[in-house]
């Protein structure tokens, strides 16, 4: 069985069909990578994955180990270990980012009949994924994303992965703002949770990434559809020739 | 007391009460005189309506209908819930003077060892046999507020705290209303805080319900006189019983360069009111108030502040937040005057609702009356409800529907609780938000 299959999905918001029949089957172990041009519905697919209100599903389903996902909340997706790292994560002030992260994973664990961690348990482990990452602890002590630069926003959701290590992560252009070296860093993060039993969903506008994060195939979106699906060498094809040859395609 | 005033079923029962209560009253002579004319006054006017501009979203004639009768001195059994209640919210380092069922209760209050310069005294105690002076200051609330009147007429017992010039008290005064009666009745109190020059004192003010009190009304005014170059951090919860009523009124006054730095928050009781005079009466001087209204089900509250700029170069500043879900109504009055002499006055208000459900209600009514031409004043107002893209974060990462509002209630409330200096009251305050939400489910 899949861990994650998209079947002819189409999404219309607020009156308009952003998505037009997408599919997309991943399975475990594997990263997918997602290119295509801006207005796509890259994301779209993403918060529809994910769960975001606001998306009316006017056809095709999502299934999660089997599971039909449109079925569930938000909070019920998280805990059974689909993740979104955000194109633009919020900044929520007043709700310190360390608090936020221990209620949210013990909501997780909670919801999946686990123990609840201990403030010391958690900080242990915080403090250690944070360290990986590069991530000072005092940017943990301020509001969840106030005032950070746009790599440190990208840095925290890639904290947020590895805390509560999920099944499927959708990665939404996570190298967006992120400079030479941040990128190494958040790349080699995303890498270090690459296993077996986990898939990876990799939105990019650049090869770049993916010399890094390198992905066992490469789809083409076009206008609310995949157009186009390969091996990782696709990535350099779209590289050197650009989108139009796709557009016509859609 | 001439019976023959009243003017309807519940005033009559009230001019009854009146009647019955007076031998369990506190004072004679003058005081019993006071009491008569503000009885008079309140029958006058009777509960206060819609129709009244001040009372327009608060109708007390529709909402508490009728004023119940006096609640019976506390016994043995009621003095044991009344304690009990207490130490469940019993927190370190504070001196507790508490009021059982409107009655000072000396076996649950700890008046051991006062500090040098501070006395501490019943308000039957000064209604019986206190000097006249402080006698007069007790009766000086204007009995033009019906609610001021009738608490002026039934004022039963409270506490009367007096600190001497130069004395800073590091230890915190809470005075704790607990309410124990299993059937309805009213608690009528009042508590007079006397800080003297060159001193600081931080009072706290709780309002809770021993388990199984049912309806009641508590009705409690405060008089506060701050001296010159004299600070007063104030806090204010109000965790009354859900059936319950909280009528407050208070009066705060400061001298010259004086500090008062105020934080209520209102989560309990089914109708409150919290009216407020503050008066500047020396130059210099300086008043924050940050509020709070966390409220659900079918709750009202109200809370009304006037901020009288009487004196030049005196700054204020209101910041008030309220959270409203289901049915509920939240009212911010806020009116400042700045009265023609009151040059270089810096007054600013600032309120903020979250509306949680589409049929809760928050109404906010300024009023800036500004007779002085070199001043700043400002006043704002937002409306709305929790932002979405910050919910769906949250449930993105695992918080259910309720968890994901009650952090970012938590964080709403929490820039007001911020403004508590004291670190062990800001605990309490957050306690108290904590105890509404984990209520709400
Ligand atoms: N809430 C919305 N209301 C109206 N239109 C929307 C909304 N969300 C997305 N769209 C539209 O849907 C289309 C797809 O948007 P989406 O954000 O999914 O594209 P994308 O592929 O992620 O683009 P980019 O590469 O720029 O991030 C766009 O035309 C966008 O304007
Ligand atoms: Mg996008």
């Amino acid at each position: 069985m899949p861990l994650l299959e998209v079947k002819d999905l189409k999404v219309r918001v607020e009156e308009r069909e952003i998505l037009h029949g997408l599919s997309l089957t991943v399975n475990k172990g594997e990263v997918h990578a997602i290119m295509g041009p801006n207005g796509s519905g890259k994301s779209t697919l993403s918060h529809v994955i994910a769960g975001k209100p606001g998306y009316e599903v006017t056809g095709g389903e999502i299934l999660f180990r089997g599971e039909d996902v449109l079925e569930m909340s938000p909070d019920e997706r998280a805990a059974k270990g689909v993740f979104l790292a955000f194109q633009y994560p919020v900044e929520i002030p007043g709700v310190a980012t360390m608090n936020f992260l221990h209620v949210a994973l013990n909501a997780q664990r909670k919801a999946r009949g686990e123990s609840q961690l201990t403030t010391p348990e958690f900080l242990k482990k915080a403090y250690a994924a944070a360290a990986s990452l590069n991530i000072p602890r005092d940017m943990l002590k301020r509001g969840v994303n106030v005032g950070f630069s746009g790599g440190e926003k990208k840095r925290n959701e890639i904290l947020q992965m590895a805390l509560f290590e999920p099944a499927v992560c959708i990665l939404d252009e996570m190298d967006s703002g992120l400079d030479i070296d941040a990128l190494r860093v958040a790349a080699d993060g995303v890498n270090a949770l690459r296993s077996p039993d986990r898939a990876m969903v990799v939105i990019t506008h650049y090869q770049r990434l993916l010399n890094y994060i390198v992905p066992d195939f490469v789809h083409v979106m076009s206008k609310g559809r995949v157009v186009k699906s390969g091996g990782k060498d696709l990535a350099l094809e779209l590289e050197a020739s650009g989108y139009a040859q796709f557009e016509d395609a859609a | 007391m001439n019976l023959a005033l009243a003017k309807n079923e519940t005033g009559r029962a009230l001019s009854d009460s009146f009647a019955i209560a007076r031998d369990r009253l506190p004072g004679t002579g003058r005081v019993a005189e006071a009491r008569s004319a503000a009885f008079e006054a309140y029958d006058r006017a009777g509960l206060p309506h819609r129709r009244i501009e001040d009372w327009k979203y608060t109708d007390l004639r529709a909402l508490m209908r009728e004023v119940l009768p006096l609640a019976p001195t506390p016994d043995a059994a009621a003095l044991k819930r009344a304690a009990t209640a207490v130490k469940l919210q019993a927190i370190k380092g504070v001196r507790r003077l508490v009021l059982v069922d409107g009655v000072f209760a000396p076996k649950l209050s700890e008046l051991d060892g006062l500090e040098k310069g501070v006395a501490v005294g019943t308000l039957r105690g000064v209604l019986e046999s206190g000097e006249a002076a402080l006698q007069a200051q007790l009766f000086s609330l204007d009995s033009a507020n019906p609610m001021v009147a009738l608490n002026s007429a039934m004022m039963t017992d409270g506490v009367v705290i007096q600190i001497a010039n130069g004395i800073v008290l590091t230890q915190p005064l809470q005075i704790i209303h607990v309410a124990t009666g299993t059937t309805p009745t009213a608690m009528f109190t009042r508590s007079l805080l006397r800080l003297g020059k060159d001193a600081g004192v931080t009072l706290v003010e709780s309002y809770i319900a021993a388990d199984g009190a049912k309806t009641y009304q508590a009705h409690d005014s405060l008089v506060v006189a701050i001296g010159d170059n004299s600070r007063l951090d104030h806090v204010r919860l109000v965790e009354d019983g859900r059936e319950a009523f909280n009528i407050s009124s208070a009066v705060i006054t400061l001298g010259a360069h004086a500090h008062f730095n105020t934080f209520g928050m209102t989560s309990g009781a089914a109708v409150s009111r919290y009216q407020a005079t503050i008066a500047f009466a020396g130059e210099g001087s300086r008043v924050e108030t940050n509020g709070v209204n966390l409220l659900n089900g079918r709750q009202h509250a109200d809370t009304t502040l006037f901020m009288d700029h009487a004196v030049p170069h005196c700054a204020s500043r209101e910041v008030f937040r309220a959270v409203a879900d289901d049915r509920a109504h939240s009212v911010f009055q806020g009116r400042i005057i700045v009265r023609p002499q009151a040059q270089k006055t810096d007054a600013k208000m600032m309120t903020r609702a979250l509306l949680l459900s589409d049929e809760a209600e928050a109404d906010n009514k300024p009023e800036l009356e500004i007779f002085a031409d070199d001043v700043t004043c400002g006043h704002g107002a937002t409306t709305g409800a929790l932002d979405e893209s910050l919910l769906f974060y949250l449930r993105a990462r695992g918080l259910s529907e309720k968890e994901a509002q009650a952090l970012l209630i938590q964080a709403f409330v929490g820039e007001a609780i911020e403004s508590i200096v004291n670190d062990d009251l800001r605990e309490l305050a957050i306690a108290a938000a904590q105890r509404w939400l984990e209520a709400r489910g």
